[in-house]
């Protein structure tokens, strides 16, 4: 379609209310990340004294400082349960997408359903369950519940993906003599990879923002996660409000995932969109 | 595992392999969902009908629906509902006209729409206590710049009132959750034949003909679908809540609610009945948008 002067125009200036607005929240507590206690207060965009204190004093301590097990934790906790729930996943769509088996309407609708679950539903019967198994507190109390809101968003990006894939390919590995597990391994694996990755991403960064189950399931920094860990951050006396490294901690946080969405910005938008829309 | 050993002329054992092979496949994730849904909501539900308090565990038993009369007498849990509605309303309402709008921009502007995307990523990818930390130290009075900005008052303490704080939260839930509604929509739009743009413009339609005429009708599908997910997600809200106010200043929504029973003062019993409540509206919400999609709800291609 030819766009006249009149549609340019209209269209960048909403380009740029869309960056103006998706950036300036962030701009602004990175900013509020490198300005000193005294001028924390100022109002400023750009702080009149720029320190790393805020930084610095993350990490001061060690292990027992207050933002490096819980980020140690956050990034462990989230790669094991994006990878448990890929491979789990993988097998789940690949037989929904193409195996012939009662039931699988049933299985995916079912997932669905659970992603749209309220996690508080559950906090309080997994509170109670996890205390009794000794799993409260533990990575493995998180990593499963992890699991379950991540296994249907997976399942769901990876059945979309798996129908993409050419049905012959693995009719031929089959004629020529591939068991299904074979044909599965072998062609389909491979092929559906990229797929796979996707999925990763938007589960990794699906367990990173979780919140509900990190305060509700965790008591201390052996397995509570970084979002809680900041919501939970107290100043040095009860006189300084923490903010500066509030600010610098959710700075911390948001960079990894920033990188991550830079470099795989199309097949996020990929996976939000494979299952979700179609026609 | 079946051996399915060279091209078998027998259809139906392989049938059954084909059917014992994809239940295989699934029981994994089934039972692991089922697990720590079904489970925790059976469980939940067994819960709200005992008085149950951990700080005295030596008390309680089974009390009936007890709890339920406790929990829809009380005041609380009408503000938690009232506070809930009122934010999957408006945000989602805020939300689905900036996603359209953000949708049409990344779709139609002629240069940048690869910026475009990228950026409305960054707020997707954000953690949502992080974002709404952002948020409220740019209305706190003491180190936020929105007390600065021109036409605010100076003094102005945001979360010092229901009806302010009430506003920044909605703020924040847009801002970080617009782009999710503005790419579902925007796959939706790209499904638009081209041609039928085309067509109208020669029948002498204008830009806001072509849009409620063509643009809006063919985008029913995706428009329901994103309404769902949003309002659905909007429902359970909390994160922006628990960091600006912790539910002071009638601000609670129902999944703080139910937090502060469960886990601030362990409650166990009233917790799950609110638990158990907010459970059943979100399967009603779905119920009615699913009914409103018809046949293209998703899911149902199979």
């Amino acid at each position: 379609m030819r766009s006249t002067g009149r549609e340019k125009l209209f269209w960048t200036v909403g380009l740029a209310a869309v960056l103006i607005s998706a950036l300036t929240p962030v701009l602004w507590l990175l900013m509020l990340s490198f300005k000193t206690p005294a001028t924390v207060g100022d109002g400023r965009l750009v702080p009149a004294q720029w320190t790393l204190d805020n930084y610095t004093t993350l990490f001061e301590g060690g292990l027992d400082s207050p933002l490096l097990r819980p980020l140690i934790n956050s990034i462990l906790i989230a790669l094991i349960a994006t990878s448990i729930a890929i491979v789990l996943a993988s097998f789940t769509a690949y037989a929904i997408a193409r195996l012939e088996f009662p039931g699988r309407r049933a299985i995916l609708a079912g997932a669905l359903a659970i992603a749209m679950f309220p996690p508080i539903s559950t906090v309080g019967p997994l509170f109670d369950m996890w205390r009794a198994l000794h799993i409260y507190d533990t990575y493995l109390g998180l990593i499963i519940p992890y699991l379950t809101f991540a296994l249907p968003l997976a399942i769901y990006i990876l059945v979309a993906f798996f129908r993409e894939i050419p049905f012959d390919l693995e009719e031929a590995a089959q004629v020529d003599g591939a068991t299904p597990f074979q044909a599965f391994r072998k062609v389909i694996v491979p092929l559906a990879a990229p797929g796979m990755f996707t999925a990763a991403i938007l589960v990794f960064i699906f367990c990173w923002n979780d919140f509900v189950f990190s305060i509700s399931l965790t008591s201390s920094d052996a397995s509570r996660t970084v979002p809680a860990a900041i919501a939970f951050f107290t100043g040095e006396s009860q006189f300084t409000a923490p903010t500066g490294n509030i600010a610098a901690a959710a700075i911390l946080v948001t960079i990894p995932i920033i990188v991550f969405v830079l470099i795989f910005q199309r097949r996020i938008v990929a996976g939000l969109t494979s299952g979700a829309v179609k026609g | 595992m079946a051996r399915a050993s060279g091209p078998k002329p027998v259809l139906s054992e392989r049938a059954r392999a084909e059917r014992r092979l994809g239940l295989l496949l699934c029981a994994p994730a089934v039972a692991v969902m089922l697990l720590v849904t079904a489970y925790p909501i059976g469980y939940a539900v067994v819960l709200s009908l005992q008085e149950k308090d951990l700080r005295f565990p030596g008390e309680g038993g089974f009390v009936g629906l007890a709890n339920y009369v406790t929990v829809l007498t009380s005041e609380l849990w009408w503000t938690a509902l009232f506070n809930t509605v009122v934010i999957a309303v408006v945000s989602v309402a805020i939300e689905l006209v900036l996603g359209l709008a953000l949708a049409m921009v990344m779709h139609r502007a002629i240069f940048g729409r690869g910026v475009a995307r990228t950026a409305v990523l960054i707020p997707y990818g954000i953690v949502t206590v992080v974002a709404a930390f952002a948020w409220f130290y740019a209305f706190d009075p003491s180190a936020g710049f929105v007390n600065g900005l021109p036409f605010v008052d100076d003094d102005k303490a945001w979360f010092g009132e229901r009806f302010s704080s009430m506003v920044v939260i909605v703020m924040a839930e847009v801002w970080k959750t617009t782009p999710f509604m503005a790419l579902l929509l925007l796959a939706g739009l790209t499904t638009i034949d081209e041609s039928l743009y085309e067509a109208a413009k020669v029948d002498g339609a204008n830009a806001w003909q072509r849009f409620t005429r063509i643009t809006l009708p063919l985008m029913r599908p995706a428009i329901l679908v994103a309404l769902l997910f949003r309002t659905l997600e909007a429902f359970r809200v909390f994160d922006s809540i628990f960091v600006m106010t912790r539910g002071a200043q009638d601000t609670e929504s129902v999944s703080i609610l139910g937090y502060n029973q469960l886990i601030s003062r362990l409650n166990l019993g009233l917790g799950s009945t609110v638990s158990v409540l907010l459970f059943v509206l979100v399967v009603a919400i779905a119920v009615v948008f699913t009914r409103g999609l018809g046949t293209q709800a998703p899911g149902r291609e199979v």
